[in-house]
């Protein structure tokens, strides 16, 4: 370890100071003023290096001093992780509150894990064994969902197990000794020291730096989520990255916490960055309570928190994202699928902004910083579908909340985002004060997945999902062009096949779209379920279609009983059988109509 | 303590004094300021180097020359707190306006507050009954939320915010809410309306009451939430009460916060306001909320005045995103001669579904409300078609539905500015309104609940 080095402060500027004769590298990690409050170097001007510090800097004053720490910003990744809730630089929230009660107070450092507690170790190698970059040398079942493996740092050279150990230990316990094999192409590396390997059941990660990976994968497989305008119609791959621009108030953060919940990754990472501090609540206190659908296990126990709130140190949410990235990677380089939820990445964006103004760089758009558009594809560059150093396959799905001012989505982060991810949830507020959730337009939005996994929607939804998807969407086009005209002329005005057309696109955007969030059963709809809700609409439609073109009147062919027993389905736990029986219910119904319709014409 | 006067001055900039050749002062301190015409002023630091430290001078630069002396208190801005609060009246940097002594109490506390632990934080899910059945049915208040009023110039958001301060109360528990009213920037008459309200009411000795006014320095109003919120945190988190804080007008607040930035000649944000206004508004509305294992609660009612009516303008359109909601008042019913002239359409509580429902209000609450906003909605739009196609060519469900939206903002919004409604009151109204209406359209509410509700009030109806 180097020793350590002081420099005193010369400027103090809201979260930014500057420091002079203190020779730290750039986003080295630095302790500033006598309560040592923690920073990071953000620019060096000759002589001065300039700081973000991550807490509140009222009553710092120039001449107090600073020292450097050798490491940049990094997280503790082992067991322990999962459940927690962290603020942006992984300090746990609830061993702060064990320290300084409810309000945060700063100068507080808390490590990232639980340096005490034992976990139940199990080797997954023997002595002689060689284990590669990243290699998975052990497991520990963390919760009883998640088994976390102990892996060696993707950066390590291939190398041989000279001990492994198995039982209880503390993460700061040695379980496995390795030998670096001696790499015959540089003899020289030999002499370098770096033989031994210790592993234990924790490592450090900075987090600017992205974890490894050795290849990129196709991403082919959905993420299910249980959202019926999701699955079926915008679908996200896993290894995905999508935006959610919107308003406020029109459902950013209802629908990520809804993929939060029923998604079908495997680990979720929900950063709230720059938003309320009651939303974190509502999670911390629901997630415990749900079932994952998928193993019947208290959603907590897949997911991590990281809640830098708007009103928490803005130096702290500039590095929140990235906290959130680099656990979803290390999670990744198990083997797992990782969701993460950024809500909302316009607040990074704003954090870098004031940064910058206060570093004074030269302002690009609107005042974010020239390198704001670097920084968007950065973090989403990160989420992906790879295989891992360890030969594993894992994916990140990053959807990112975006808070454009007034709505107006031709502002910076908006238009940057948009050029990296492909999927965009357009949220519409018009929609929202009609109570029309989720509030996602289906007309602007668009996803560029619908090939890659039109596939696997065949194989493992049904073979015509793709076309179902497909009908329903021109219907809703057509419906929307027919909206235009009813505007000028009424409904009344028009041929009945296309007040069909309105009627068929009333029940999808009502029965079909709209999914209640707060519905014990409609919060959550798997694809199947999906598949067969617009199955039996289009049905109506086309046995609709047939029965006007021989002479039935729509007026009667919209009462069907069958069609409001199709409206009340999603909230009932037999949906499945209650739609399988209006397969057959529905164009019986209509047939009815049809031949009394005949026996009238008939008898005129 | 002797401090030591500087009468350093270098360069005076709209509301920013810069003094040179200090000893080491502290980022946001809190630094008085001695004109040689005797008048004392008040500032905090803003940036500080051994070079040059700038101070934010509250009640305005006037009069400040080279001859002026600072002297810096090694600590931030602070407020005195003691349960004598209530019943005050201080000016917006909380000195006193009533003739009575200034506070005293030995627990100073820092302006700033610290945020609330997350982790510490409980759910907001008590029902406030406000007993405005535009509020209490469509856009529930919950103790711990910050709903603020969009307003506008000449709107009775005023009138509104008393007859919440006034009615609210929290069903089935007798404790009374302390309210902690702070303005900044509103006129004399104004703020007149409200001191009569409370003390009409006698709501004023369980008040404390913070006045910056139009004819006080606007800098000074940086202060006053701050001020203001710091009280009620002490008394709701330190003497258990139930606190409902109001703030008016948040406009004038933004409108000095862009004034000291442009006087820093900062990089400005949308229309001129410092980019960093909304880490600095979710520094106010954040200090709301509840606290595990707490008695008490800071609910928060800010009240802002949208400049042109604009709700896409940063003031609006920024504290949008902070708050948990906002109550929009729409000019277009107040000419209908609406009171409150309340649009709920792009109102919004977004913790209403945590108090309502069988255990706060009752069952039919949430689909009570839902239904009334698609059918509101859809009413709306068929106004407008109707305008075009005439009322004739609308079908029979259509023009049942377009008279429902009618009844909707005459017998449902409308209502007394004395009158409180229970929350029982507000939603049999709206069942007696479903009346009006087919019962396929009625789709946001079950079986279960017409039978129960809808038959109940028709026959209230066949007897009138
Ligand atoms: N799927 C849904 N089902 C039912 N209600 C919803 C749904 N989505 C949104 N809402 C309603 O809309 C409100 C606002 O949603 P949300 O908080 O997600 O908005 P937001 O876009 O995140 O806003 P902000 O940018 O201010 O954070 C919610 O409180 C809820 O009442
Ligand atoms: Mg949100």
């Amino acid at each position: 370890m180097e020793k350590e080095k002081t420099g005193t402060v010369l400027r103090v500027a809201g979260p930014v100071v500057t420091v002079g004769g203190v020779m730290a590298a750039m986003y080295e990690v630095v302790l500033v003023g006598h309560e040592g409050l923690l920073g990071e170097v953000v620019q060096i001007l000759g002589d001065k290096t300039v700081v973000q510090v991550y807490e509140d800097t009222t009553g710092i004053r120039p001449g107090e001093p600073v020292k450097t720490t050798g490491a940049s910003l990094s997280l503790e990744l082992g067991p322990g992780i999962l459940t927690q809730i962290y603020d942006g630089i992984q300090r746990p929230l609830p061993g702060l509150a064990d320290t300084a009660g409810d309000f945060l107070k700063r100068g507080i450092f808390v490590p990232g894990l639980d340096h005490e507690k034992l976990w139940k170790f199990e080797p997954l190698v023997s002595k002689g064994d060689i284990v590669g970059p990243g290699g998975i040398v052990g497991k520990v079942q963390e919760t009883p969902m998640i088994e976390h493996r102990i892996m060696a740092l993707p950066t390590m050279k291939p190398a041989k197990v000279v001990e492994i150990r198995s039982g209880n230990f503390t993460i700061d316990e040695v379980v496995c000794v390795l030998e670096v094999i001696p790499d015959s192409s540089s003899p020289l590396r030999r002499q370098s020291g770096e033989k031994r390997v210790e592993i234990k059941m924790h490592q450090k990660w900075p987090v600017r730096n992205a974890r490894p990976s050795k290849e990129r994968l196709p991403c082919d497989v959905p993420l299910l989520t249980g959202q019926r305008v999701v699955d079926s119609f915008f679908p996200l791959a896993k290894g995905g990255a999508a935006a959610i621009p919107g308003p406020f108030g029109s459902g950013k953060t209802v629908t990520q916490q809804q993929l939060a919940r029923w998604s079908d990754a495997q680990i979720v990472v929900y950063i709230g960055c720059g938003e309320r501090g009651n939303e974190m609540t509502e999670v911390l206190t629901e997630f415990p309570e749900l079932k994952d659908p998928h193993s019947g296990r208290p959603l907590m126990e897949r997911t991590i928190l990281i809640a830098n709130t708007s009103n928490m140190p803005v130096a702290a949410r500039e590095a929140s994202v990235y906290t959130g990235m680099t656990i979803a990677e290390y999670f990744r380089d198990m083997g797992y699928d990782v969701a993460l939820m950024a809500d909302s990445t316009s607040r990074w964006a704003e954090a870098m902004r004031e940064i910058s103004s206060r570093l004074e760089e030269m302002p690009g758009e609107e005042g974010y910083p020239a390198y704001l558009a670097t920084r968007l594809a950065q973090f989403y560059e990160r989420a992906g579908s790879v295989r891992t150093c360890n030969g594993q396959t894992g994916s990140i799905t990053a959807i990112g909340a975006v808070s454009p001012p007034g709505g107006d989505l031709s502002e910076p982060v908006t238009q940057n985002t948009l050029r990296i991810a492909k999927v965009f949830f357009g949220l519409d507020a018009k929609l929202a004060h009609r109570r029309h959730f989720p509030s996602i337009n289906w007309l602007t939005s668009y996803t560029l997945y619908l090939d890659a996994l039109r596939p696997w929607h065949k194989e493992n939804v049904a073979p015509d999902f793709p076309d179902l998807r497909t009908t329903a969407m021109a219907i809703l086009q057509k419906e929307s062009e027919l909206q235009d005209v009813v505007q000028l002329v009424g409904a009344d005005a028009l041929p009945a096949n296309e007040r069909l057309i309105l009627e068929t696109g009333r029940l999808l955007r009502e029965v079909f779209l709209q999914q209640n969030a707060y519905h014990a059963v409609d919060a959550y709809c798997p694809v199947e379920i999906q598949a067969k809700m617009l199955r039996n609409i289009l049905l109506f439609h086309e046995h609709a279609l047939s029965a006007l073109k021989k002479g039935a009147p729509l007026e009667k062919i919209s009462q069907i009983p069958s069609l409001v027993k199709l409206a009340r389905a999603r909230f009932e736990e037999q949906r499945e059988e209650i739609l399988d029986s209006l397969t057959k219910e529905i164009p019986a119904e209509i047939s009815t109509i049809q031949t009394e319709a005949a026996a009238i014409a008939a008898a005129e | 303590m002797l401090r030591t006067r500087y009468h350093t001055i270098s360069t005076v900039r709209g509301p920013l004094a810069f003094f040179t050749k200090t000893h080491p002062v502290g980022y946001g301190e809190l630094v008085e300021l001695y004109q040689p015409d005797g008048t004392l002023k008040h500032g905090q630091v803003l940036d500080t180097s051994d070079d040059v430290v700038v101070v934010q001078v509250f009640e305005g630069t006037e009069g400040i020359n080279a001859q002026t002396g600072a002297t810096f208190f090694g600590k931030p801005f602070t407020l005195p707190v003691t349960k004598e609060l209530l019943g005050r009246i201080l000016n917006g940097a909380g000195r006193p306006l009533d003739g009575a002594p200034a506070i005293l109490s030995d627990d100073e506390r820092d302006i700033l507050g610290m945020p609330i632990n997350p982790y510490r934080r409980d759910t907001p899910r008590e029902f406030i009954q406000t007993g405005i059945s535009s509020i209490d049915g469509m856009n529930t208040l919950v103790r711990g939320q910050k709903l603020p009023i969009f307003s506008g110039a000449g709107l009775p958001h005023n009138e509104i915010a008393l007859q919440i301060a006034r009615q609210a109360i929290v069903r089935g528990k007798d404790e009374q809410f302390a309210v902690v009213f702070a303005a900044m920037g509103i006129t004399n008459e104004e703020a007149r309306t409200f001191m009569d309200g409370f003390r009409d009411t006698g709501a004023l000795s369980s008040a404390v009451v913070f006045l910056n006014l139009a004819n006080d320095p606007a800098v000074e109003r940086l202060l006053t939430p701050k001020v203001a919120l710091t009280a009620a945190e002490y008394l709701a988190f330190e003497q258990g009460l139930q606190v409902l804080v109001i703030l008016t007008d948040m406009t004038n607040y933004c409108e000095a916060l862009r004034e000291v930035g442009s006087a820093r000649e900062e990089v400005p944000g949308r229309r001129g306001y410092p980019g960093y206004m909304y880490t600095d508004l979710a520094g106010i509305y954040e200090r709301a909320g509840r606290v595990k294992g707490q008695q008490g609660s800071v609910t928060q009612i800010p009240i802002l005045t949208m400049p042109g009516d604009d709700i896409t303008h940063p003031i609006p359109d920024l504290t949008g995103y902070i708050t948990e909601g906002q109550i929009v008042i729409s000019r277009e019913l107040q000419r209908q001669g609406v009171y409150p002239p309340i649009n709920v359409l792009p109102s919004l509580s977004r913790l209403m579904g945590l108090g309502v429902g069988a255990k706060h209000t009752r069952k039919d609450h949430k689909s009570v409300s839902d239904q009334c906003y698609s059918l509101y909605a859809e009413g709306l739009e068929l106004r407008g078609l109707a305008a075009i196609v005439g009322h004739d060519s609308l079908t029979a469900r259509d023009r049942a539905i377009l008279s429902f939206a009618d009844a909707f903002e005459d017998r449902f919004v409308r209502q007394g500015q004395h009158e409180n409604r229970t929350i029982e009151n507000t939603l049999d109204l709206a069942w007696e309104m479903f009346g009006m209406v087919p019962e396929n359209a009625l789709t946001r509410l079950d079986q279960s609940l017409l039978a129960e509700f809808l038959t109940k009030s028709e026959a209230v109806e066949t007897k009138a």
